[in-house]
């Protein structure tokens, strides 16, 4: 087995196997431009490069140069496609073990390089671009916040090694104060700290899970489901609106619904 | 004035609460909080882990005007949980920036300041309180489209995790010698990549890297203000009358990149470095 992911990379090669590949970003981002049935889109997968400048980078996080790197594959979509009507959209393919953690990191401002790929990821989302983030592997905290948190629609892949979370366990343990048994004993009862995938689709935050018959080396069949649920997606998109009030309504995120509700009428 | 005198008119702004720094910076008499503490709003996800709530869950909204503009003032308690955010927390930030955009939308030119004292994610409510950080992540972007965000680190919690790229987002940024602004809290680097990497309790070498005034030195926030109410109030206006910026700082990959690519990254990083990079000889 490989010291990283490979999932992301795998999805991407799939997906966008027709697609033609974006030059002149950093080596650990995969992009490309393809077709869905006559609908442009764009793939975005941040992958594993092992000879990453920023040794603090190379297992797939998102760092410095992912970030910037994010922030400019989709600023390019937007000025290409500002004065047309069928805007691309942008399929962003996640899997990301985390950001990156080191000195480099911070003394560099990794916070602004990951501020820069949401804020074009929201302003895509702003002019008309349907943004759809497949979750195909982990999803971690700033990681994911950077890549894909930002789109209109998240649609996870059922496997137990799809997940969605603020922090790793270990570091989770030390912050609260709790031993790393205590943490996964407490995930099982309160949904939102858990690690698996159906807790958070209970949160409400996911357009739709599928399941797949090989998610590390996707089928023919995984990969004609995972596009039709793409597809169906963006018109969702192109029909429901593009800001994010379809994530708000489940039970176990009612109190977003509620705070949004009474700021409404003291307002 | 002596230094001393000038030191018994000066009002720290690092000293007080949120309500009080929300309070601070509106028009005297202006002040109006919305979801205050006796409406009892609270974390659905603390009392079943033995934490004690808050009625505010530590954010304080806040609308009034200042230097006469309609704002709202968002302000983050870094006294509870570490100013770390929720689900009710969270949505109380979102929800006042996209009325904020609403307003603008109908022709209301409601600003927005961020007072931010925050170590990110409240861990105990992990995966609402990263929703709801991507939430006001596309507010912020949102509302940006019509008038100015500030947002203020003064300290001394520091700004951290989701809320840092909350940070990035804004259109302005002003700091204290006292802030802290970093993606990863020090614990956590520590934790994950070894001591060596990061001491999280070498405190002279985290603001050297962190620190407003190195943060300020190399250009990734706008205004290093000393820790005073009235100095803070007046830049904030001062920004105000700015406008907005002609290009956001989370707008510029092509020239960060280039910064980066100048890098030898190689040999572990210090703060010098990073000024000469980002803000050449001026530094």
């Amino acid at each position: 087995m490989s010291a990283y992911s490979l999932r992301g990379l795998n999805w991407f090669k799939a997906l966008g196997a027709d697609a033609k590949p974006v030059d002149g970003l950093p080596a650990s981002l995969k992009v490309a431009d393809g077709f869905f049935a006559g609908q442009p889109v764009r793939f975005i997968a941040v992958v594993a490069d092992p000879a990453n400048r920023f040794v603090r980078a190379r297992h797939g996080e998102v760092g410095l140069l992912e970030g910037w790197g994010l922030a400019k594959a989709v600023d390019e979509v937007i000025t290409a496609d500002q004065d047309k009507a069928q805007k691309r959209a942008l399929i962003a393919i996640v899997d990301v073990p985390s950001q990156a953690y080191g000195r480099r990191e911070e003394a560099l401002g990794i916070h602004q390089a990951l501020a820069a790929a949401a804020d074009s990821y929201a302003r895509a989302r702003l002019a008309g671009h349907a943004v759809i983030g497949l979750l195909v592997g982990k999803a971690m905290s700033g990681a994911f916040l950077a890549h894909g948190y930002q789109a209109n629609r998240l649609i996870a892949l059922r496997d137990p090694g799809v997940m969605v979370h603020a922090m790793g366990k270990a570091s989770a343990a030390r912050v609260t104060l709790r031993s790393v048994e205590e943490l996964e004993t407490l995930a099982a009862s309160v949904p939102p700290m858990a690690y698996d995938i159906d807790s958070y689709a209970s949160l409400g935050l996911l357009w739709e899970t599928l399941a797949v018959e090989q998610i590390e080396q996707p089928t023919a069949a995984d990969l004609a489901r995972v596009t039709e649920c793409l597809t169906q997606a963006i018109d969702d998109v192109a029909h429901k609106g593009a800001d994010l009030s379809g994530r708000l309504g489940a039970t176990n995120r009612a109190a977003s619904s509620k705070v949004r509700q009474l700021l409404s009428e003291q307002w | 004035m002596t230094d001393s005198a000038s030191l018994l008119n000066k009002h720290s702004f690092v000293e007080l609460g949120a309500r009080q720094r929300a309070k601070a910076l509106l028009d005297a008499g202006t002040f109006r909080e919305l979801l205050d503490p006796f409406q009892r709003v609270m974390s659905p996800w603390l009392a079943r882990q033995g934490v004690v709530p808050q009625a505010d869950d530590g954010v304080v909204i806040a609308k009034g005007s200042l230097d006469g503009l309609p704002v709202v003032i968002a302000a983050i308690e870094g006294a509870f949980q570490g100013g770390s955010l929720g689900e009710v927390g969270g949505a109380k930030i979102a929800g006042a920036l996209e009325l904020a955009a609403e307003d603008n939308r109908k022709g209301i030119p409601t600003r927005a300041v961020l007072l931010l004292e925050t170590g990110g994610v409240r861990l105990q409510e992990a995966n609402l309180g990263l929703a709801a950080i991507a939430d006001i992540h596309a507010a912020i972007v949102d509302l940006r489209q019509y008038q100015p965000v500030v947002g203020v680190v003064a300290g001394s919690v520091g700004c951290f995790g989701g809320m840092s790229i909350a940070a990035g987002l804004c259109s302005y940024l002003l700091v204290t010698q006292e802030a802290r602004l970093g993606l990863n809290g020090p614990q956590v680097i520590e934790q994950e990549a070894g001591l060596e990497e990061y001491d999280s309790r070498d405190r002279p070498f985290i603001w050297s890297l962190t620190g407003g005034e190195q943060r300020f030195a190399s250009g990734l926030v706008d205004r290093y203000v000393a820790d005073d109410a009235a100095q803070i109030r007046q830049q904030i206006g001062d920004l105000f009358k700015l406008g907005l910026p002609t290009r956001q700082r989370s707008q510029q990959a092509d020239l960060y990149l280039q910064r980066l690519a100048r890098l030898n990254a190689e040999p572990q990083i210090e703060p010098c470095v990073v000024r000469d990079l980002y803000q050449g000889e001026r530094s």
